[in-house]
């Protein structure tokens, strides 16, 4: 065991203050210690996506990442999109229509991929968005539905 | 998959990081951007037993112009070279280059000069610093020194980086003008290390090519220059026929591929080919410009 480090940082708008050990990884720290269980933890290294979350509003893997280097940073993981169960983001109401799920593993990690990459792409066309989603892999849906989620998702985000 | 213990440092400046770096040497291990570092060790390849986490120094990140060349500093995200206009507009082979770095999150957290100094042979950015004859500013507690490329990769997964130094900056020369470019590289998916790929810059003079640069990845330990196909192409009308031979003399006397589970050697070659003459094209077309 070596020692821990004192580390704070912002996740889905509140303040957060920790002592972690320096192995920890940030994905595990927010399922174990935080149960904050939807981000998920698929691959371990940084290849499917399931454990994308926001770190200063960009998408990142929270495998690959140690969770004492969240220091000083915002987070935001899939439960901050939402503001209620009975207020999901736009993007969440378009995969619920679209059926741009099947299992839901990977969901959590297309979601956080496509919100950012949405919200500076109002306009961004199929090819577009399968570029956008290269990095998130779902063994489900063939991606069909999940590229049909993000057009829809896209409508409804610049819609309101 | 979770990593074997470590001791952790996150130096505030780079004099704490450099004081850092000559007490454990070796055993200090720098972590810049960790897309590779992490991955292995979740695997446990990797086991460093001190990590000097260089994140936190803001120092080492920016673009800027300055002697005809761009100096990207090493902690550098890829995606903010990414979208430069710096970038786009003084080095576009790197412009051209980064969007085939694994995936956009990746790029989130990777950076430049973690990936060079990482000196994986599959990685993009090393073609680039050799094609481009990048320069590499390396730091220790006293002193600075600067590395021409040809000296600064020294082998699979290894660089010219001694235990107490840190890669600080990269200097990426601007091309000579009448320069054409191309980067080219063929994965199984949309981000997955590239079974070839191919930096590729065009001198012309007129008709005739006054000067040619070919550079592979993932076939040798580090980046691959084709210096017979490049001795072909100089002098020579830049035509089809010159390419198909560059081509030729590239992928069967240039490279001497290990092949891997996704490419055998021979289809190497034939990547190395195909990508050689697509590349040439391409850089031809905007020479020409």
């Amino acid at each position: 065991m070596t020692a821990t480090h004192a580390i704070s940082f912002t996740i889905n708008g509140q303040p957060h203050e920790a002592a972690v050990e320096p192995r920890l990884l940030l994905v595990d720290y927010l399922r174990q210690h935080m149960d904050l269980t939807g981000t998920h933890v698929g691959c371990e290294h940084g290849v499917c996506g399931a454990c994308t979350i926001l770190m200063d509003g960009k998408p990142v893997r929270s495998c690959i990442m140690l969770a004492v280097q969240a220091d000083g940073h915002e987070l935001t993981t899939v439960e901050g999109l939402a503001e209620g169960p009975d207020n999901m983001h736009p993007l969440q109401e378009a995969f619920w229509e679209a059926h741009g799920l099947q299992c839901g593993f990977c969901t959590p990690g297309f979601l956080m991929t496509l919100k950012p990459y949405l919200e500076e792409h109002p306009d961004a066309n199929e090819d577009d968005i399968r570029h956008a989603i290269s990095g998130n892999l779902c063994r489900c849906t063939g991606y069909q539905h999940i590229v049909d989620a993000a057009l829809l998702g896209a409508k409804k985000m610049h819609a309101k | 998959m979770k990593p074997a213990p470590f001791e952790y440092h996150a130096p505030l400046s780079l004099e704490e990081a450099l004081a850092l770096k000559r007490e454990h040497g070796d055993d200090g291990k720098p972590l810049a951007g960790g897309q590779s570092l992490i991955p292995a060790m979740n695997f446990r390849v990797a086991q460093p037993s001190i990590l000097i986490d260089l994140n936190k120094l803001e120092e080492l990140r920016g673009i800027r112009k300055k002697n005809g060349a761009l100096h990207i500093g090493a902690m550098t995200l890829q995606s903010s070279t990414e979208h430069s206009d710096l970038v786009a507009q003084h080095a576009p082979l790197l412009h051209e280059t980064i969007p085939n770095i694994a995936h956009p999150q990746i790029r989130n957290r990777g950076t430049i000069g973690g990936s060079l100094a990482h000196a994986d042979p599959a990685a993009e950015l090393p073609v680039v610093a050799l094609a481009l004859g990048a320069r590499f500013r390396a730091q220790n507690a006293d002193a600075e020194r600067w590395l021409e490329v040809g000296d600064f990769f020294s082998g699979l997964f290894s660089v010219a980086l001694e235990p107490d130094e840190i890669l600080v900056e990269i200097a990426f020369p601007e091309m000579p003008a009448n320069t054409g470019w191309a980067f080219m590289e063929i994965a199984r998916r949309s981000g997955d290390y590239a079974m070839a790929g191919v930096a590729a810059l065009l001198t012309l003079n007129d008709e005739k090519i006054e000067a040619a640069k070919l550079v592979y990845l993932n076939v040798g330990d580090g980046p691959v220059e084709a210096m017979q196909a490049q001795q072909r192409l100089q002098g020579a009308t830049a035509d089809a026929a010159a390419f198909a031979e560059a081509a030729q003399l590239a992928a069967h006397e240039d490279i001497d591929p290990y092949g891997n589970v996704h490419a055998s050697p021979e289809y190497q070659r034939h990547l190395v080919s195909v990508l050689t003459q697509r590349a040439l094209t391409k850089a031809l077309e905007r020479a020409s410009n």
